[in-house]
């Protein structure tokens, strides 16, 4: 899971926070309460972690409450994994 | 011939009162003869509340039937509606009530902060006080509302929607004529103050009617509702649908945002017309998974606000093979004022369509900096003229003695766009001067964007420019000057999103301790870009912006 917050980390350093220290974004940062996401951004990450881990999210997983920071998408796609595999 | 918007409406419960008239994203509707009959109390309602002619009244609602019903209610009174959009930050939101002095506010509870300061009391239903100066109503939520009486600004109890419809107010004659403000659109100003665009019953009918004229609408239409009611694109979707007895389908903002819902949305609903920014019709693209959807009841695709990437209208029409296809034009000062059919696009075309010919309600010329007229071919300022145009901004006599050009007796208002005009195609649309640009459809002022920079204590300069992007049209890149130990970009984002719109949130922050400067000591904006290109090899795109917005 470390895993995977580290490509979502660069893969929003890269696209929205350029030039930013990695150790600015933390698996805690709020991501689109924020405002570091908008709503145009929120679809590149959330389809960018669907590819990644083959996972598909509704529109109810992805809302800022409940998909707001590197921790909330770990614990997400988490959730989503046991379904898969149980 | 219709006096006013309203009069669209209440022709249309006569001719057609059990036809569905407005369908709200839950699927649940009201007929004409119901709208009408909701909109004739709640305008009684606030008629009874000292709301008249001459005044403006705030609407901070999402999309819903509610809102939709407030907008006809507040011209029926004879004031004119102030859309804001109720996720701005508070501080713009309020900015923008304060500067146009509304007497009255329709607000959802999650724009309280953008009421204006110094009042005595309310809100929200078992919520915290919240403060309102000159607001004579609040509604919170659709459902209920928050009364404070007009004269003393004191307080009164909360009543529901329900209840204001039902307390009604003795009958009002309809009190609006042509020559009445109906609405006031804010835009971005350059000086970091939005600007009010003010727009006549006058303005609105001339355009709405020769929509009927090009589009052959009927009482057999399903429109789109996508626009915020804050933008020009949504004076289409709503009175043109009104007049003609068509469906109007509202979009709220949340199913605007999602590509994969909204690509579902067209087709369950059977969507006859849409209208939107390419930007939302790329994502619906990119995003939506179109193929899995019958969209085959769609017969016209109007797009606005900004270019269309050939590239994704091409693509766009192998998915969406059969409508008719038309671009736009026209900033909200003057409403849609050019407009092209946009054929099947050929897979060796690369560069925008033209914004095209002149609608029948406008007048065009173009001029250069002195004032001559450019001959066919040759680039210069396209000036326009006719019933659409605006009547000024909202108290800003310095802005409306620039915006305008009295030439040969006629009132011309100046775009501010470049363009070219040749006998085949119409206009071409090719660039700006200034620095205004466009995102999204949305116009922004990136003065604006550096004023709200300048907030932050840590900020001793601030320069944002704008770069072309082939996937997005505009990259807005800000450069800043702070200490050492300024902000972080995670930090600078958070501010904008507290004191911009989202879409005037820079892509990119570049932080130096100290920006360049020109030997008269202004910020050196060339040489900014200069090493922005360097940095980042720029990749070739014709115009950044278009129209609407």
């Amino acid at each position: 899971m470390d895993d995977l917050k580290n490509r979502v980390r660069l893969f929003i350093l890269e696209r929205y926070l350029a030039g930013e220290r990695p150790e600015n974004l933390t698996d805690r940062t709020p991501l689109q309460t924020s405002g570091i996401l908008d709503s145009l951004a929120v679809l590149a990450v959330v389809t960018f972690v669907e590819k990644e881990c083959g996972v598909q999210f509704t529109a109810l997983d992805t809302t800022p409450d409940q998909f707001d920071s590197l921790d909330d998408i770990a614990r997400l796609v988490a959730g989503k994994a046991r379904v898969v595999g149980a | 011939m219709a006096e006013n918007l309203v009069e669209y409406l209440k022709n249309s419960a006569e001719r057609w009162p059990d036809r569905t008239a407005v369908v709200d994203p839950s699927g649940s509707s009201l007929t004409f003869s119901q709208l009408w009959q909701q909109v004739d109390a709640l305008a009684r309602f606030l008629a009874a509340q000292g709301v008249g002619h001459g005044d403006r009244v705030g609407v901070a609602l999402p999309k819903t039937m509610a809102s939709v019903t407030a907008l006809f209610a507040i011209m029926q009174a004879g004031a004119a509606y102030v859309p804001i959009d109720f996720t701005t930050p508070a501080e713009r939101g309020k900015r923008i009530l304060t500067d146009c002095n509304v007497r009255v506010v329709f607000v959802d509870p999650r724009a309280s902060g953008v009421l204006p300061d110094g009042a005595t009391g309310i809100l929200a239903s078992g919520a915290e006080e919240s403060p309102i100066k000159r607001s004579g109503l609040v509604v919170q939520d659709p459902i209920s509302f928050v009364v404070q009486d007009p004269i003393s600004f004191v307080v009164q109890d909360p009543i529901s929607f329900e209840q204001a419809i039902a307390t009604a107010g003795p009958a009002i004659e309809a009190r609006a004529g042509r020559d009445d403000l109906a609405y006031i659109l804010y835009t971005s100003g350059s000086t970091g103050v939005p600007k009010g665009v003010m727009l006549s019953h006058e303005n609105a009918l001339s355009f709405v009617d020769w929509c009927s004229t090009v589009f052959h609408p009927t009482e057999e239409d399903r429109f789109s509702s996508h626009a915020p009611f804050h933008f020009d694109l949504s004076v289409l979707d709503v009175y043109v649908s009104i007049k003609h007895g068509a469906e109007l389908h509202l979009i709220s903002e949340e199913l605007g945002k999602n590509p994969k819902e909204l690509a579902r949305f067209v087709a369950d609903r059977r969507l006859t017309i849409w209208y939107s920014t390419p930007s939302i019709l790329t994502l619906l693209l990119q995003f939506g998974g179109l193929d899995a959807y019958d969209s085959s009841s769609l017969r016209i695709v109007l797009f606005a606000g900004e270019v269309f990437p050939v590239k994704h209208l091409r693509e766009l029409q192998r998915h969406w093979p059969l409508p008719d296809y038309y671009n736009l034009y026209g900033p909200t000062e003057t409403n849609v004022c050019t407009f092209a059919r946009v054929p099947r696009v050929p897979d060796d075309r690369d560069h925008p369509y033209p914004i095209g010919f002149l609608c029948g309600h406008c007048d065009g010329v173009v001029l250069d900096d002195e004032g001559r007229e450019v001959a066919e071919g040759g680039e210069g300022l396209l000036y326009i003229a006719g019933s659409s145009v605006f009547e000024g901004y909202w108290n800003r006599p310095v802005e409306n003695a620039a915006a305008f050009l009295d030439r040969q007796g006629t009132r011309w208002y100046n775009t501010g766009d470049l363009v070219r005009w040749n006998p085949a195609e119409g206009y071409t649309y090719s660039g700006r001067k200034d620095r205004m640009v466009k995102r999204r459809g949305f116009r922004i002022e990136l003065g604006e964007i550096e004023r709200a920079l300048y907030r932050d204590s840590r900020v001793s300069q601030a320069a944002v420019i704008s770069v072309p992007d082939p996937d997005t049209g505009v990259r807005i890149v800000a450069f800043l000057g702070c200490p050492a130990d300024g902000p972080t970009i995670v930090e600078l984002k958070t501010f904008c999103a507290k004191h911009l719109p989202a879409y005037m949130s820079p892509d990119r922050f570049v932080v130096k301790n100290e920006l360049p400067r020109t030997s008269t000591d202004k910020v050196d904006y060339q040489t900014l870009k200069r090493s922005l290109a360097e940095a980042e090899p720029a990749t070739p795109l014709p115009a950044t912006a278009e129209a609407g917005g």
